[in-house]
């Protein structure tokens, strides 16, 4: 997108729309739904395998910042809670995988290409979980930003992951309550509760806000996804639908959020809030954050542990096969 | 590693109702799927009774031939009721 290649957004949604096939324009001019075996264009199917893959990749490599207190959650209730939502994560990262199938692409190779490096996953999720309150910081915050995301792509031009994120938006909804109540009996705890979960605030803020992406001048591929249905609004639009929602619940919180900029904008209608330096998320994404390597490795050797398990059941289900066959 | 074969999954969701299509996923044999759908869609009470079907197992029709396939419907109104006339006042009909 820069150089010699640079087309504005408008004239590169022109182009890309000349290359598609009759059917797949008519559906997306009547806002219906493509299904796995309609006619698409290549790059709207490569697009999409790349962005399902690397959501369904995120709601994995996700279970494992939280999976990191399930051991040591304050109570029972915390307990039970916390491995309902690390286990609805994995369900999302199956629904997501499923969808990615339905393009033609194999789970394995999915597998592998997050093993490899070859596909990421959000990097939201190579920041660690130093205490209990980042618990709370992750539901309330990095689940609000996901639902953020999330709820628009309901209406996907792809059916498979639409409907997909239907189900996913259904379970988010605690995800992110529960978290704003860790939140909220901290921040109403003994001082250094208070200031446990004010800490946690200050440190998942900013990277939350970089969950919706680099600003619209600097999103290259935005206008394609939007002219193909993926996309039903731009990363700043959303962001700022986030800081909107979030603001007044930080207040219910009795938590600062770590932005003195932060003010309402009467004439916008919106919070103004400070400029964001995505040097950072450039940094973690190029794989220089705190804990990419330790996530990566961790599901490397989740994967290759439990090659018995599968090896097992597929050697059980031949045996079953056979004895069938034979009977 | 190979992918183990994918299996359809239909959840009724109550009784009297049909099992309707609720998603796919992968497992080793049919009892495995069973579990697997088990954990992966009713984890919220979403079902009373589930069907896995080797997705190998579905035949299909064909999207590019939708308009052909579906066509000998197009043209006959008269199946459905609001085709006919039916005199003011007439009830019950
Ligand atoms: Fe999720
Ligand atoms: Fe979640």
């Amino acid at each position: 997108m820069y150089g010699n290649d640079y087309e504005t957004p408008d004239a590169q949604r022109a182009r890309q729309l000349e290359d598609t096939p009759e059917s797949f324009r008519e559906l997306l001019a009547t806002e219906g739904r493509v299904e796995p075996r309609d006619e698409m264009p290549d790059a709207y199917r490569r697009t999409l395998v790349r962005q399902i893959a690397q959501h369904a990749h995120s709601e994995i490599i996700g279970m494992q910042p939280e999976g990191n207190w399930i051991s040591r959650a304050p109570s029972l209730r915390r307990k039970a809670i916390l491995m309902a939502k690390v286990q609805d994560e994995a369900g999302h990262g199956l629904y997501l995988y499923a969808a990615a199938e339905t393009l033609g692409v194999d789970r394995a190779d999915l597998l592998d290409a997050l093993h490899s490096g070859r596909q990421k996953y959000s990097s939201i999720f190579n920041y660690p979980t130093l205490t209990w309150a980042d618990v709370g910081a992750i539901g309330w915050l990095v689940d609000g930003a996901a639902i953020v995301n999330q709820v628009p792509l309901c209406r996907c031009s792809y059916g498979p992951y639409a409907r997909a994120m239907v189900r996913v938006c259904k379970e988010e909804s605690f995800h992110q309550r529960q978290g704003f109540e860790i939140l909220h009996t901290l921040s109403h705890g003994s001082p250094a509760q208070k200031a446990m979960a004010q800490d946690a605030v200050d440190r998942y803020w900013f990277p939350a806000l970089m969950m919706f992406g680099p600003p619209d001048d600097n999103s290259p591929n935005s206008a394609r996804s939007m002219a193909w249905g993926i996309k039903r609004h731009s990363n700043d639009d959303l962001r700022q639908r986030f800081v909107d929602m979030t603001v007044p619940q930080a207040q219910a919180l009795d938590l600062t959020l770590p932005d003195p900029e932060i003010r309402w904008n009467e004439d916008r209608g919106h919070h103004d809030f400070a400029e964001i330096d995505f040097t950072e998320l450039f940094e973690v994404i190029k794989g220089n954050g705190p804990c990419n390597q330790q996530r990566m490795e961790h599901k490397v050797r989740a994967h290759e542990e439990g090659a018995w398990v599968r090896e097992a059941a597929a050697a059980f289900a031949a045996k079953q096969a056979a004895g069938e066959g034979a009977a | 590693m190979t992918t183990e074969p994918l299996w359809e999954v239909f959840i009724r969701s109550r009784r009297g109702l049909s099992h309707v299509h609720a998603g796919s996923l992968h497992a080793a044999d049919a009892e495995m799927a069973l579990r697997n759908a088990r954990d992966v869609y009713t984890r919220r009470e979403e079902g009373v009774s589930i069907w896995v079907v080797p997705a190998s197992a579905i035949e299909a029709s064909s999207p590019e031939e939708k308009d052909s396939f579906f066509d000998p419907a197009g043209d006959k109104g008269y199946r459905h009721p609001t085709f006919y006339h039916v005199p003011e006042g007439v009830q019950h009909l």
